[in-house]
């Protein structure tokens, strides 16, 4: 399936860590920690990079890249995932380790989190053991001060042996502190005095052997006792990599690993007489390193509320109990729902007659230029009229939406969404944190694709892959949220956009019911398997930063996804237009489309030209309504679409039902995922295979879903 | 009560352990030692999911959620 860490071995590993430098002098900086501590802020606020931030584990998992500049010397700062540890051999932990034994990095930052110190150190000693050149930044004093915790930081230092730096990235707290002591490590103005963590006699005498055959050999600026014990616990990938590390330096024949093998052997011997087998020459490591952690962690955290955590178990306790967790889960989204269209209805206007008073104005500009009437139909009634709907309709329900849905992932709500949800996915023979990637896919499903990679194991990967699709993105809430307002909802007044919501908010619960029916059925059929272990950190919940939250869901993703939208519309509002007024046989070539598929989509309980638009939407979901719009228009008269009044005469004139409105809802939940999202999809899985899959399986679903309400439906006489 | 040895998933939330052993192999093994669960740590329960399956215990200073195959598998002291 090409997702096995073992696929992911060095060779490509190393290709992803050939760190490229603008400039030959640049210092090289690895940025390691465990997920949610805020490295990535730390990461940001360092480069000034805005790479999205959220508060649930597992949120870095590709490797973003960024430069700062500190007295005249570049840095270039790399991202790496986020892991508790490098020992357990996780993909994300298997990139992370190679990038700190095996990169060109210069030295590393470990970012940890002040309010739990002791349980970050594993990764931190873990780090020591491999390098010195590290500097231990302590972020999120901030957070911890607000808990009554504080930290030594000196104290910290002396039992480190490297510098350590507390900072408050969020606001921007002891960041140039941070930058000064890396580039005081980086010039060799810092001697780092690590001790070395003491394991149990019978380890530190089965090093001893190893140690002293690699240390003969040499071992290309490893740390020999680091290796030594790697290569006892016989990890096949990272033994592989130590020789291949071995073999690129000092070019060794098979011979001389065999040597090594030997002593390898004799080490694991002496362990076992002993009385160490492998799973307790692990315990034995691991305990010696969490013991050490503990130990520092004791003497170099001061509690002076106990309790702080409390309050959290607290509202954890309500939040996802079995009274109100699903109902208070569903409530939210509610809300979200409500608050977008309820906010979005006047905004969306605004813009439109503004957008549509700008397109009266070119009409005229043309005519006065005495333009060609194709040159006005394609730029004017092609792009810019498929451009102002995309604007119109999109901006204002995502520039709410996306701050809102910012507004729960930053306090730490969404794993407990997964946690909530995490018995129905167990029961699906899939994995727990699923649910988080479906929450990305509520943004934009090619997020929710890569953010499948948090899963670690390959089958339960692909299984959320596949799936991704079944929650609508933020290009398909527009489509739900117009239909429902338009057809679900006859009435005005208040209870119109509580109507919408309820039907916004029913597809999304028939989303996640879908994707757990699939998962299921993928479960017993291609992906045969059991669910693999599931361990799901609960974070601290945290104050959100509104200021922050506004700007970043602002300009990165509203924008983001506006400018994707828009430049895909452009050139679909072009295609379309000439579609609709190129004519074989005094037809236009849109009406042959819509004539041929007329049949299929009757079926299905809609139209050709609606299935037109979903097969031309295929470059992004956004364009499908603005497509269907335009084919009707092009047919029929032309009327001034400035509210969804107008757009449900013209609809009606058209031939739309209730049903047809439910069709389309439901095919637009249930088909083939956007272009981008396939190509992600193909990115993630490298294969065409499990892509071409994932769009069978969505439409499919889809045409049956809509054959079974469409006909169910007409049986019963209700249309 | 002391001295007892039982699966951390027979506990029920408000109830405090001690790690004893892990009975657990390879990978799922290494997953549990990294979180932090080795011999002696001090564990709470604290709640259940609306299901009754994950649970989220609190130990070293997280709260982590563990489905009840993981959690049978830890057995603990109480």
């Amino acid at each position: 399936m090409g997702l096995t860490s073992q696929s992911t071995g060095l060779g490509t590993l190393r290709e992803l860590y050939e760190v490229e430098l603008e400039n030959q002098d640049d210092i090289i900086v690895g940025l390691a920690g465990n997920p949610n501590t805020g490295k990535s802020t730390v990461f940001n606020s360092l480069t000034g990079l805005k790479q999205h931030t959220g508060n649930w584990p597992g949120k870095t998992v590709t490797n973003a890249q960024g430069r700062y500049e500190h007295r005249g010397r570049g840095y270039v700062l790399v991202d790496l995932p986020g892991t508790y540890s490098l020992l357990s051999s996780s993909v994300e932990e298997e990139v992370a380790r190679d990038f700190i034994c095996f990169g060109n990095a210069h030295l590393i930052v470990v970012v940890t989190d002040a309010t739990s110190l002791q349980r970050n150190l594993n990764l931190v000693l873990q780090i020591l053991e491999i390098t010195d050149k590290v500097v231990v930044c302590v972020n999120l004093m901030d957070e911890a001060k607000r808990k009554k915790i504080r930290v030594d930081i000196k104290r910290l230092e002396e039992y480190l042996g490297v510098p350590v730096v507390g900072t408050s990235a969020r606001k921007g707290i002891g960041l140039p502190e941070l930058k000064y002591a890396v580039a005081r490590m980086a010039a060799g103005e810092i001697v780092p005095r690590v001790k070395q963590i003491q394991y149990e006699n019978s380890v530190e005498k089965a090093i001893d052997i190893v140690r002293t055959q690699i240390d003969k050999m040499g071992i290309g600026g490893l740390n020999s006792r680091w290796a030594s014990l790697r290569l006892i616990e016989g990890d096949a990938v990272l033994m592989g990599a130590i020789y291949e590390h071995m073999e690129k330096h000092y070019g060794y024949q098979t011979v001389k690993i065999e040597i090594m093998e030997e002593e390898i052997n004799k080490a694991r011997l002496l362990l076992r007489e002993e009385g160490l087998d492998p799973d307790g020459l692990r315990d034995s490591i691991v305990s010696s390193i969490i013991r050490t952690a503990e130990e520092i962690g004791n003497d170099t955290v001061y509690f002076g509320d106990r309790e702080y955590r409390k309050l959290d178990y607290r509202i954890d306790r309500i939040l996802t109990s079995r009274a109100f967790g699903i109902p208070i889960m569903i409530a939210l989204l509610g809300l979200i729902f409500w608050i977008t269209i309820e906010g979005a209805n006047y905004p969306s206007q605004l813009l439109s007659n503004v957008l549509f008073r700008v397109e009266d104005g070119l009409t005229q500009l043309f005519m006065k230029w005495g333009a060609p009437r194709w040159l006005h139909g394609m730029l004017i009634l092609g792009i810019y009229r498929t451009l102002a709907w995309v604007v119109s309709v999109m901006l204002p329900p995502m520039a709410i939406f996306f701050p809102l849905f910012t507004l729960l992932e930053d306090l730490g709500y969404l794993p407990r969404v997964a946690f909530n949800l995490d018995s129905f996915f167990k029961r699906a023979c899939a994995h727990g944190k699923q649910a988080l990637t479906m929450c990305m896919g509520f943004g934009c499903n090619a997020a929710g694709v890569i953010a499948c990679r948090i899963i670690d194991s390959p089958r339960e990967r692909l299984i959320a892959i596949l799936t991704n699709n079944f929650v609508p993105c933020n290009g398909r809430f527009p489509i739900l949220i117009a239909l429902a307002a338009i057809f679900i909802t006859g009435t005005r007044g208040a209870f119109k956009s509580v109507v919408s919501t309820l039907a916004v908010l029913v597809a999304v619960v028939l989303g996640v019911i879908i994707t757990l029916v699939i998962s299921r059925i993928l479960s017993r059929t291609l992906l045969k398997g059991l669910p693999s272990s599931f361990t799901l950190e609960l974070p601290p919940y945290r104050r959100p930063q509104v200021g922050k939250i506004l700007i970043r869901s602002l300009l990165d993703r509203t924008l983001f996804v506006l400018g994707r939208a828009v430049s895909v519309a452009a050139p679909a509002g072009l295609f379309i237009w000439l579609m609709a007024n190129l004519s074989v046989e005094d037809v236009s070539l849109l009406d042959h489309g819509a004539r041929f598929l007329d049949p299929f989509g009757r079926l299905l309980g809609m139209d050709g030209y609606i299935i037109l638009a979903f097969i031309l939407g295929l470059p992004a979901n956004e364009i499908v309504i603005p497509i269907i719009i335009m084919s009707y228009m092009a047919s029929g008269a032309m009327i001034e679409l400035d509210s969804l009044d107008a757009l449900r005469e013209l609809l009606a004139a058209n031939g739309w039902t209730w049903l047809t409105a439910i069709c389309t809802m439901l095919f637009s939940l249930n088909h083939f995922p956007c272009g981008t999202t396939l190509l992600t999809i193909r990115k993630e899985t490298r294969s065409w295979k499990w892509t071409l899959l994932s769009f069978a399986i969505s439409t499919l679903t889809g045409i049956i879903i809509c054959f079974i309400v469409a006909q169910g439906v007409r049986l019963l006489g209700f249309v | 009560m002391a001295g007892k040895y039982v699966p951390l998933s027979s506990l029920k939330p408000g109830n405090v352990a001690r790690v004893r052993e892990l009975t657990m192999g390879g990978n799922l093994r290494r997953r549990m030692l990294d979180l932090g669960l080795i011999r002696g740590t001090r564990i709470e329960v604290i709640n259940r999911s609306p299901f009754g399956d994950p649970v989220a215990y609190s130990f070293r200073g997280a709260l982590i959620a563990l489905r009840s195959e993981e959690a049978s598998g830890i057995i603990v002291e109480i």
